[in-house]
């Protein structure tokens, strides 16, 4: 039986990592992801965790052990944030292109310059396109259950790639809530020992990374494509196993008062600070809901097509500035609803960046004013929300 | 979509992650095929010094059957590179004319 406890979600993450049994934890200490390692050391050093654990000289080093280690076929986990992203960043593409399970939880922050420790979806947005399968939560229990279906679908035969957790820094990371955790054994029950294919063994010598020419890479890129676009029917199937066990259902697409004519659509933490503000406005009289990605990559684009199909107005809130251009996920909503029959219109803001909060007014406001424009037009591709003029 | 010539790989038949699980079969990829010099030989001058096999980058110089030392040109990628370093001047690199 579950059991319930008061826990720091950082903590809370490597509680859970220890019930998977991992074999393997390379990582490198970065606010604000530092509890969980710290919490995973220590569980390894007092003997609680039978892994090995690498205590790397940077976060580029600590995904290329976690190469190796998913590469011998051993359970794999690492964390990171912001700037220790970045610095992994071009070893992401590897093991995805090699097809390693590895689970990462990214405990988002914004990034420099200046300096900031706290949280937004910059760094998110700056590895889209890493081949890692993509998953946000909102509060600790979606984090800790998505850590463990993260293992389960990385390792699936049919999947074989990299999976981060994203929660966000601070607000998720170092809140303390009430949360369920698993016993050892059902964990153990639902997710099978990890079984690679084709791992580094001595005795049946594989090579891995190899030299790709014109003559291949195409055929590796289109291969690698449709494994990720395949891997959405695993992800559905693995968190309908993860709720015929624990009793929580996790969906691509999550919808709060998904028909209602004007849909607020944020993603991560933030959004149950917006499912309040949602509360407070259909109080008082409107037609308001809210619509969040949980699943960024694959992107979940039938499921999310149907959540918007009957709105009218769509106001999206992204976490990240993409200099130049228009903000990051508003852009993929928008090129994903383009070719549609039926659309709502779109009307795009950026706030919540480097731990600027979002209050309930706040979402209130972003609201009446995504209103307003939709109602008199804009002559600009976004918004700002909360910028001191 | 382009349809596949004989011998070629699709994206289906790569293993995942274009793992390669035949041990040593870069040993199939002609190196060769990049050169645009070669290299030529006045073994009369050789003293079998073996000085040209451990400068070649590609590993590619082994005694033949007189035991003087000549390149293997499957995987010569001809940079010259032993012509420069023969002690006694063996080796005359000539452009690939064909
Ligand atoms: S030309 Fe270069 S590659 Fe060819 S045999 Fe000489 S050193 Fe080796
Ligand atoms: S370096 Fe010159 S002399 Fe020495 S083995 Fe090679 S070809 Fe002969």
């Amino acid at each position: 039986m579950a059991h319930k406890a008061g826990m720091e979600v950082s903590m809370a993450v490597s509680e859970v990592v220890a019930l998977t049994d991992t074999d393997v934890v390379a990582a490198y200490p970065i606010t604000p992801q530092t509890h969980i390692v710290e919490h995973l050391a220590e569980l390894v050093a007092n003997g609680e965790l039978d892994a090995e654990f690498i205590p790397v000289e940077s976060e580029h080093s600590a995904m290329s052990a976690c190469l190796g280690s998913a590469a011998a076929g051993a359970r794999t986990f690492t964390a990171t944030a912001g700037q220790g992203l970045e610095l992994m960043h071009e070893v992401l593409y590897v093991a995805s292109s090699m097809r390693l399970p590895i689970v990462m939880t990214v405990a988002n922050r914004a990034l420099s310059a200046p300096l900031s420790v706290w949280g937004d979806h910059s760094d998110v947005m700056a590895v889209r396109d890493t081949g890692w399968i993509q998953i946000f939560t909102e509060n600790g229990q979606e984090v800790i259950d998505n850590v463990i279906c993260a293992f389960r679908i990385a390792e699936d035969r049919r999947v074989l790639l990299p999976v981060m957790v994203h929660l966000d820094g601070f607000n998720l990371s170092h809140m303390i809530e009430p949360l369920l955790f698993p016993e050892h054994g059902e964990v153990k029950d639902f997710l099978p020992p990890n079984n690679y294919p084709l791992p580094l063994d001595p005795r049946r010598p594989v090579a891995m990374g190899d030299f790709g020419p014109p003559v291949i890479y195409t055929e590796a890129k289109w291969a690698q494509e449709v494994n990720l676009q395949k891997s959405y029917d695993v992800i559905l199937e693995v968190w309908q196993k993860f709720a015929d066990k624990f009793g929580r259902k996790y969906n691509p697409v999550e919808t709060y008062h998904g028909d209602a004519r004007t849909l607020l659509y944020i993603t991560g933490s933030f959004s149950e600070t917006a499912m309040t503000a949602v509360d407070s406005m259909r109080k008082a009289g409107q037609d308001i809901g809210l619509v969040r990605l949980r699943l960024w990559r694959p992107f979940p684009f039938k499921e999310f097509r149907k959540a918007v199909k009957d709105a009218e107005l769509l106001i999206t809130v992204d976490r990240a500035i993409s200099f130049g251009g228009p903000p990051p996920i508003a852009s993929e909503i928008k090129a994903a609803i383009y070719n549609e029959p039926k659309k709502p219109k779109v009307v795009s803001f950026v706030g919540g960046l480097g731990g600027r909060d979002i209050h309930v007014d706040g979402f209130e406001t972003i609201v009446q004013r995504g209103i307003e424009i939709a109602r008199k037009g804009s002559q600009n591709e976004y918004e700002i929300f909360g910028v001191r003029e | 979509m382009v349809k596949k010539k004989e011998n070629e790989l699709t994206w289906k038949d790569l293993e995942i992650g274009c793992i390669v699980t035949e041990p040593g079969s870069a040993m199939a990829y002609r190196t060769g095929d990049w050169r645009s010099q070669r290299p030529t030989y006045d073994f009369n001058k050789c003293i079998k010094c073996g000085l040209c096999a451990i400068y070649c980058p590609e590993g590619c110089i082994k005694p033949n059957a007189e035991g003087h030392f000549e390149a293997d040109l499957y995987y010569c990628k001809g940079c010259g590179i032993c012509a420069r370093e023969c002690p006694t001047r063996v080796i005359t690199m000539v452009e690939e004319e064909e």
